[in-house]
């Protein structure tokens, strides 16, 4: 027989090429597989055309799944914790799933492709754990996330950008809708979806058109400001929307070795997700325990002092005097828009409600030799960059 | 008449260790070996001009680092390097390769089945999770259940402790997992043939079962706690060969005064007035000590080297019953030149990893059935590795050694001793299933040496050959290894000691077996301890 050997190191994923030509930095990372930007020529550069005109991130290694059939509806509302009957086609869900104990899986976004058709869009993978919940329903799911690439469209003036590029009708679509358009005889999906907390879009298109419809938007794009933007930009902004990343402010429940490592949706700040109303789901007896007796950790947000970012850092209850430590910093960064230090971290209970002041222990590194700081905390419950135009409908044009 | 403080009998990894760290500690030790080289089955020796045969133990991933760092070993010439990844080859010509890189090993799974590559994670952390329930265990004396000395409830408490911070599911499966079968461990996880073979093979190696007896699920697991520099699973070649880690433990015991001597097989342990008080050698010469420690297994030592009438009787039927049953043997391979496998793409990195010819479980469970009826497997399990991919010293340039472990292989043929035709036939049923899957195999083997489990017995000493001086199941573990009340590395006789892989942890390179037993030795003794604490799994 022909054996198709895998292929070794790193996969491009479809816009690989595209971003090369742009790239001037060289530095790359591996991400699910795929080959990666960090930055393509400055990450603060790139972060201000999130900010400021429009963003393009490849996360084409997303992981999706699509999954179809009469039972897909019965199905995802027994997989994820918030009530999918409420998410009509056209529309898009942020999800948290769970096992039995209530404890987090991953999250992720669900599109409501058209009636009874969704796909699901996560950062780990799921095959394993979606295929043994599939037992007893009649849906297929599938694996599809070498076939659709997908490109965030992020920024004030990404609407400009989309309309330009002949989108017509964009402007109708709300925050967490979605649209199909035709793109050269594909069906291109658009979603007014994004990591960024600013008024954005993401495309999805099958993987051959992808550097056909790269080269459509960058040529609309151009008088709009249009920048291809790597990962640590992209991170910028999401500390600042308050978003949460596996294996960063959480871990997939199935993937750790030490008790008590994983969190709940409670536990992190999710608790609007989950639905008790809706009939059983996995992880809700525990859940509903857990809302009974009080959960151990909570997820924070923290604004703090002075401008050293708080990375890997331990959150105190007082800053001297038999100090208790009562949490740790999971993600930090020097807010560029908000001029903020913050952070998001995750505290025992009952600490850290919101309005409360901790202690943030900052170690950071000056000329070889290293300081420490401790630093006060606010802990908010916003998120640090919420602006009027990532929800206006229609969009202006900026 | 000159008296030492301690006589070590067998100069194989863990007698050396507990002589090394005996003699660290001050002590005047010998440690004596019948062979007239050391090192018992982790040895190498020229066995054709110009190559280095690792000839019994071929790969080292449990040697514990704590031992290697108190004893310096690298001092003593010891490196440990790793290899990566492995492959199965199948019998419809494709292969499954096991990639060092999470990714590519991920992408190569997700070929056979999505869902098995997602669900290695699973897999992953389960395993995960037993193994640093036990690897903690690893370098502590094992605490008696029955005992009320503070030092054994201690144990016994920080063992609970363990056990209940794991988390309530994580409990229950524990209890499962130390006595399931290997092959409904890995149902749980996968569905493909060919990637639970590749996974099961941990399971019943140097043991006398099948993949779908009771109890090797942990055999498994005692093939993946080991590391290389804190990367739990994986393993690696010494340079030099195996050898190269007895030399220098061996060259650790001599820098600290202790003494070694070759060509001094021990005849019998001398007991008097129910205390061991030295050791008559088979040339006749008698050596006393004040104590005598045993790194021979537990049968050679008490049921061959001592007078029944010296033990308690219901010790010596435990120790009688004790099962070391010999189930592999090795076939070792000098080659001319690379032998070429066509179905991985040439120059794969999967040449440097340990190779198996067989490809699903029914597979395994049939090489089982061979062993069962007293024959060696006609379609063996093998574990193939070419080391000097790895190890440029074991071989000339261009030339390369092969290291091949067979299971299953009996200890005698129906019960009685092997005939030259049967062991020649052994060997050719090995050439022959590699040369399956290599065309130009056989034009290069320049020499190969044939070892039964009766070879192994008679030119290393370890009953029936079994690599692990007795089986790694639950009912010879811990408290229990090798006999009840007796899993503290003292014996019924004051003053002998046992320190061999019979005992607490059990087999593999691992040298905690030696170094626990020096520990208890020196703690009997009042001496200032010299055997490390456990890194331990934060």
């Amino acid at each position: 027989m022909s054996v198709q050997h895998v292929p070794l190191g790193r996969l491009r994923t479809p816009f690989y090429e595209r971003m090369v030509k742009l790239d001037t930095l060289n530095t790359w990372h591996e991400w699910k597989g795929y080959s990666t930007p960090d930055a393509l020529y400055c990450a603060e550069t790139e972060y201000f055309a999130i900010r400021n005109a429009t963003a393009v991130f490849d996360l084409s290694p997303m992981t999706k799944y699509r999954i179809t059939g009469p039972d897909s509806l019965a199905y995802l509302n027994r997989l994820v914790t918030r009530d999918m009957a409420k998410v009509k086609p056209g529309r898009v869900a942020y999800a948290v799933w769970c096992d039995d104990l209530g404890q987090v899986l991953d999250d992720g976004t669900i599109f409501h492709l058209r009636e009874g058709e969704y796909r699901l869009c996560s950062q780990e993978r799921h095959y394993d754990w979606l295929i043994t919940s599939a037992i007893g329903f009649d849906v297929t799911v599938t694996e599809e996330t070498a076939d659709i690439a997908g490109l965030a469209v992020q920024g004030p003036t990404s609407y400009s950008v989309l309309s330009a590029m002949g989108l017509d009708g964009l402007g109708e679509l709300k925050v967490f809708g979605l649209m199909h358009f035709d793109f050269e005889g594909t069906e291109l999906m658009v979603s007014r979806t994004g990591f960024t907390g600013d008024l954005g879009y993401e495309l999805w298109i099958t993987a051959d058109k992808a550097e056909a419809l790269w080269d459509a938007l960058f040529a609309a794009g151009q008088i709009f400001g249009i920048r291809a933007i790597g990962v640590h930009a992209l991170e910028m902004s999401r500390v600042e929307a308050g978003y949460l990343a596996a294996y960063q402010d959480f871990l997939p429940a199935k993937a750790t070795v030490r008790n008590g490592r994983t969190r709940s949706p409670l536990e992190l700040g999710l608790e609007w997700l989950v639905d008790f109303k809706k009939p059983n789901f996995n992880g809700r007896r525990a859940l509903a325990e857990e809302k009974r007796r009080g959960s151990t950790w909570r997820l924070v947000k923290l604004d703090i002092e002075g401008n050293k970012a708080a990375h890997h850092s331990y959150i105190y209850e007082k800053s001297k005097n038999n100090r208790k430590e009562i949490g740790f910093i999971t993600s930090a960064v020097w807010s560029p828009i908000c001029k903020q230090n913050i952070a998001i971290g995750t505290v025992k209970m009952p600490h850290g409600a919101p309005g409360s002041t901790v202690w943030v222990e900052i170690y950071y590194q000056r000329e070889m030799h290293w300081n420490r700081a401790m630093a006060k905390a606010i802990v908010v419950d916003k998120p640090f960059w919420f602006p009027p135009r990532r929800s206006a409908t229609p969009p202006g044009p900026y | 008449m000159k008296t030492y403080d301690a006589i070590i009998i067998g100069a194989g990894h863990n007698g050396l260790t507990t002589a090394a760290f005996l003699a660290k500690a001050g002590l005047d030790v010998v440690c004596l070996e019948k062979n007239e080289y050391i090192g018992g089955a982790t040895v190498s020796r020229e066995m054709y001009k110009g190559w280095l045969y690792s000839s019994c133990s071929y790969v080292c991933s449990l040697l514990r680092p704590e031992i290697y760092r108190a004893l310096e070993l690298h001092k003593h010439g010891l490196q440990v390097t790793p290899f990566g990844g492995s492959c199965q080859f199948m019998e419809n010509g494709d292969y499954f390769g096991s990639y060092h890189d999470p990714e590519e090993a991920y992408r190569e799974m997700a070929r056979f089945s999505r869902r098995d590559a997602d669900a290695y994670e699973r897999y992953s952390a389960d395993t995960m999770r037993q193994c640093r329930l036990v690897r903690d265990n690893l370098l502590r004396t094992a605490p008696d259940p029955t005992s009320f000395k503070p030092k054994d409830l201690m144990g016994l408490a920080e063992l609970g402790l363990k056990f209940m911070d794991m988390g309530e599911d994580a409990m229950y499966e524990t209890i499962r997992f130390w006595t399931m079968s290997v092959a409904e461990y890995l149902d749980q996880y996968f569905e493909t043939d060919v990637i639970k073979t590749t996974k099961s093979g941990s399971g019943i190696i140097g043991t006398a079962l099948g993949v779908y007896s009771p109890g090797t699920a942990y055999v498994l697991l005692h093939h993946y706690m080991g590391d290389v520099d804190g990367n739990v699973g994986t393993w690696g070649v010494a340079r030099g060969g195996m050898g190269a880690i007895a030399d220098s433990i061996a060259g650790a015991l001599q820098t600290y005064g202790g003494e070694l001597r070759a060509k001094a097989g021990v005849e019998k342990i001398i007991v008097k007035n129910g205390r061991a008080t030295g050791v008559a050698l088979e040339s006749g010469e008698e050596i006393s000590a004040r104590l005598v420690v045993s790194a021979i297994d537990v049968k050679q030592t008490f049921l061959d080297r001592m007078d029944k009438s010296d033990l308690p009787e219901d010790f010596y039927n435990r120790v009688v019953n004790f099962k070391i049953r010999g189930s592999s043997g090795k076939v070792n391979i000098a080659l001319d030149g690379m032998p070429t496998f066509p179905a991985i793409p040439k120059g794969s990195t999967l040449y440097h990893g340990d190779m198996h010819f067989i490809d699903s479980m029914e597979r395994m469970e049939r090489a089982f059935d061979d062993w069962k009826a007293g024959t060696w497997s006609k379609d063996p399990y093998i574990d193939m590795l070419i080391p000097t991919l790895t190890d440029p010293t074991m071989a000339p340039p261009g030339k390369h050694f092969m290291s091949c472990f067979v299971q299953y292989c009996p200890y005698q043929i129906d019960g009685r001793a092997w005939t030259e035709p049967e062991r020649e036939a052994f060997g050719q049923t090995v050439i022959d299933q590699i040369a399956n899957y290599s065309p130009d195999f056989k034009s290069l083997i320049l020499h190969y040496e044939v070892r039964t489990p009766e070879d192994i017995e008679n030119q290393i000493g370890i009953t029936e050959g079994n690599i692990f001086h007795g089986e790694l199941t639950m009912d010879q573990l811990l408290f229990n290894r090798p006999v009840p009340g007796y899993a503290q590395y003292r014996s019924p006789v004051s003053g002998l000691y046992m320190c061999g892989s019979s005992t607490h942890p059990g087999g593999g390179v691992m040298s905690a077996p030696g170094a626990n037993a020096a520990r208890e030795i020196l703690a009997d003794l009042r001496r200032t301890n010299t055997v490390p604490e456990n890194f331990g799994d934060d």
